[in-house]
């Protein structure tokens, strides 16, 4: 190893009987600095061996402290901001804004997040298969976007809605831009939070839906859902002439990350771009994701252009783990295993460095804000309960 | 990121004679492995033998040491090995030793309540890629505050279990009793404290013992704690900073992102050894009569966040499937060796004794969806071609989505393994997420097509049926 790592190891050592020499200094002894100087030319092994024969019991603490190990990070990830009120142009009751970040997702030693990451609860605008733990809690609503918008809003704390145009998949309704519009309109009225718009992963039908998205949402700031590496231009057009953001939407590839969005500034400004390098579930692939987003975060804090921007993250997709949903009694109750899955997929993806989170399951939403806010700050802790002696009920 | 040597800076401390008792061809080879970090020092088993070598025995030792110390819990094949941690990040190079997860057993249960206890750890596991995920050992708790009461219970598990062993209370008398009992199985020590720290420090030190330094909420005083505790001579440390759950969770991450980044980092050596947690404190939330599954959620929730940012040690109480399955996968996941490629060779695969009437199917060459389905096809004892379609190691839903996985893909992987001579139909069963390509399928193939089960746990099922042979 180089001689600076061989100097700063010689260098704590010595460290370690200077506070020695203090130390027994206090307890009236002079041998420490009569050690020192016989151990300076010694192999360090050796000194090792003595110390812990004539140092054996040391009479009390042996000061230390701690120094912070601050980051130095060149620049910030971008702001931005989704959904507009009346006074900004929109029809929204507030805004929402994610990124701004100065350091590492959640080393607060180094500066909190600058805004801490949101909620987008999906609605699908048809009747779609869903896990049953999932189901049970929209079967009212599973016809109706603008109710299922304001449930997940008005019971599940939804802090924004991703409204999914998924019937204007060809092979699902083929439903018309036009038809879209009028489902976009409804949820605007139902709801007064901003709302995100995805569409249905059709490549003849995601550009002029997303466009016709972007116009009738004119004014409102909204998230279209999303621009690929296969259809980005004429989202990117229309985002540019209505003034909307664009969700960069790539596969588990950073470079195809970059890429596009480098393509995307041809017609955005920085502050129209959210990326998701795309969510593989908790035990399928979630390590992907962990680690580009990880990459993104940090590549964006050292000052990389294409990638400083928020992160978002298809969440629901834990559901695609066969674990979350599976009816085999031996795994313990689908109730708890499905809406633990979606909540522990999010809490990696949020320390790695996740904005924006689009899920489902009402217990994993709560759950991921109740993480939201116990994180967001380094609060004391008062007491550390003794676990050694904890009488826990048996059988639990 | 700490430097780490390389192979020029290993080579000259090597013996340099190319005995290969090691394995490796030559010296060479050997210290490029020792850079990759891919075989340990002490295969190179003439350093360790021949004095002659002491000297540079020494100095390699201190070369390779990791920036974040390998402490070993316990003896035999079942010894739990945690931290030599050499990174920050999966992606500067991996993480090794996978975090442990040990599970509390109290000292005051009745007998065949303690052995049922060992037994629900010892037994818990789940296949998963084949693997079999599994916990690591067992935290013997203190609960009964009597020492006599603590050794007896220690030595009782080591009669009836082989698996590492962590002594766990806050008086040095009932670990002093623990350690004396059952040292030779080299337990490790919970723990050492602003108040214990001699009396405790000198049991690990008389009993050669691992030993954990807990000073909750301040790291000045860990890093005061460690100090002493290393001064005392004891060798082998794990620190534990405090474990909150809820509104503590944001303090606890606070503080182990801080203590592994100062290790790494900044080269602290000082702080350079493995960390503990001990998500099971949330039980001192639990009152009795309240439903656990509020406590578990809790427990995995902190655990999980715990093993994301550098617990090398989770000690845990819940013992169910729910709780630890997302536990254990979550782990599997960030273990995961970060330059193992996303993609599996493209091409046919057969499972079985194949035939010309073995049903023909379909999947993407994702490294997870090929290993999934791979498993589940031999548990399910199926005898089957699989056509592995190259799509760019997306998985089916992603591929078809993105337009990696295309009728036109699927018909020219068909040809190109020449499946068509090996079996007399021509039904090809594709995966049920890649249904909205199946007509277009059919017409660029030739071949029939049948949707098969959505997730691959259901082919088992769907081939015994045999509904693909129908018209």
């Amino acid at each position: 190893m180089t001689s600076d790592k061989e100097k700063s190891r010689t260098t704590s050592l010595d460290d370690m009987f200077g506070d020695f020499a203090e130390l027994v200094l206090e307890n009236v002894t002079l041998e420490i600095d009569e050690l020192k100087l016989a151990l300076r030319p010694a192999v360090q092994q050796l000194a090792r061996a003595a110390t812990q024969q004539v140092l054996a019991l040391p009479k009390s603490l042996i000061s230390s402290s701690f120094a912070t190990p601050l980051g130095e990070y060149s620049s910030s990830i971008q702001e931005i901001t989704l959904g507009a009120t009346k006074g900004q142009g929109g029809t929204r009751g507030n805004t929402v804004t994610i990124g701004g970040h100065t350091a590492p997702a959640w080393d607060l030693f180094q500066a909190p997040p600058k805004h801490p990451p949101i909620i987008a609860a999906d609605v699908f605008d048809m009747k779609i298969p869903l896990a049953k733990a999932v189901k049970t809690h929209y079967k009212e609503v599973m016809e109706d976007p603008a109710e299922w918008a304001k449930l997940v809003v008005d019971k599940f704390g939804a802090d924004v809605v991703t409204l999914h145009l998924i019937s204007t998949d060809r092979q699902l309704g083929d439903t018309s831009p036009n038809d879209a519009a009028k489902t976009i309109e409804e949820v605007l009225q139902a709801v007064k939070v901003p709302i995100l718009i995805g569409s249905a992963g059709d490549p003849e039908k995601d550009g002029p839906v997303l466009a016709k998205a972007a116009e009738v949402c004119e004014g409102e700031r909204t998230l279209l859902c999303s621009a690929t590496v296969d259809v980005y231009e004429e989202i990117a057009v229309a985002a540019k002439k209505h003034d909307q953001v664009v969700l960069s939407w790539t596969s588990i590839d950073i470079n195809q990350q970059k890429e596009l969005n480098r393509r995307l500034f041809e017609w955005l400004k920085p502050e129209q771009i959210v990326i998701d390098p795309t969510t593989a579930a908790l035990g399928y692939g979630l390590e992907y994701a962990f680690t580009i987003m990880q990459r993104m975060r940090l590549g964006g804090l050292l000052g990389d252009e294409e990638l400083r921007f928020p992160i978002s993250s298809g969440t629901t997709n834990a559901w695609a783990a066969r674990e979350a949903w599976l009816n085999e009694p031996s795994l313990g109750p689908r109730e708890l295993r499905g809406p633990i899955w979606e909540s522990v997929t999010a809490l990696a993806l949020m320390l790695a460095g996740n904005d924006l989170f689009m899920m489902m399951h009402p217990a994993a939403i709560k759950t991921v804000h109740d993480l939201i806010d116990w994180m967001k700050e380094a609060r004391k802790v008062d007491e550390f309960p003794d676990w050694t002696t904890l009488s826990i009920p048996e059988g639990v | 990121m700490a430097k780490l040597p390389g192979p020029l800076e290993i080579y000259p401390l090597l013996p340099g004679t190319n005995c290969q008792d090691c394995g490796e061809a030559n010296c060479m080879a050997f210290a490029t492995k020792m850079a990759e970090h891919t075989v340990k020092l002490k295969a190179c088993t003439p350093l360790y033998e021949d004095p002659k070598y002491a000297k540079k025995l020494v100095k390699l030792e201190e070369l390779v040491t990791p920036p974040v110390r390998e402490v070993t819990i316990g003896v035999g094949e079942f010894a739990a090995s945690i931290g030599a941690k050499l990174v920050l990040y999966r992606h500067d190079l991996r993480y090794s030793n996978p975090t442990s997860f040990f599970l509390d057993v109290a000292d005051n249960l009745e007998a065949d309540a303690f052995a049922a206890r060992v037994k629900e750890i010892e037994d818990w596991t789940y296949t998963y890629i084949g693997t079999g995920l599994r916990l690591d050992g067992i935290a013997l708790r203190g609960v009964s505050t009597d020492p006599q009461t603590f050794a007896k219970a220690a030595k009782k598990l080591t009669e009836i279990s082989n698996w590492p062993i962590i002594l766990c209370s806050l008086d040095p008398a009932m670990l002093a009793a623990g350690a004396k009992a059952i040292a030779d199985k080299r337990p490790l020590l919970y723990a050492a404290t602003m108040d214990t720290w001699s009396e405790v420090g000198e049991i690990a030190v008389k009993h050669d013992l691992p030993l954990v330094a807990y000073a909750p909420g301040s790291l000045d005083n860990l890093a005061t704690l460690t100090n002493t505790l290393r001064a005392m001579g004891v060798k082998e440390l794990v620190l534990d900073p405090g474990t909150a759950s809820k509104a503590g969770l944001g303090a606890t991450v606070d503080n182990f992102t801080q203590l592994r980044r100062s290790a790494i980092i900044r080269e602290n050596e000082l702080l350079g050894y493995p960390l503990l947690s001990a998500p099971i404190a949330v039980w001192a939330d639990h009152r009795e009569g309240e439903a656990p599954e509020l406590t578990k959620w809790d427990e995995v929730l902190t655990a999980a966040a715990m093993i994301v940012r550098y617990s090398d040690l989770l000690i845990l109480h819940s013992a169910d499937m729910w709780t630890n399955l997302p536990l254990t996968f979550l782990r599997s996941n960030l273990y995961t060796d970060p330059v193992k490629p996303v993609a599996v060779e493209a091409g046919l695969v057969e499972f079985g004794d194949v035939g010309p009437d073995s049903p023909v199917m379909y999947t993407t060459n994702f490294a997870l969806t090929y290993f999934t389905v791979e498993s589940d096809i031999k548990q399910a004892g199926s005898t089957a071609y699989l056509v592995v379609v190259d799509t760019e190691g997306m998985s089916v839903q992603s591929a078809v989505a993105g337009r990696k996985l295309t009728a036109e893909k699927v018909a020219e992987t068909l040809e190109e393994t020449g499946i068509a001579d090996k079996v007399k139909h021509k039904v090809l069963i594709s995966p049920g997420m890649a249904a909205r390509i199946s007509g277009e399928t059919e017409e660029a193939s030739g071949w029939t097509i049948k949707v098969g089960p959505k997730d691959s746990s259901g082919i088992g099922k769907y081939l015994q049926e045999g509904k693909w042979k129908e018209e």
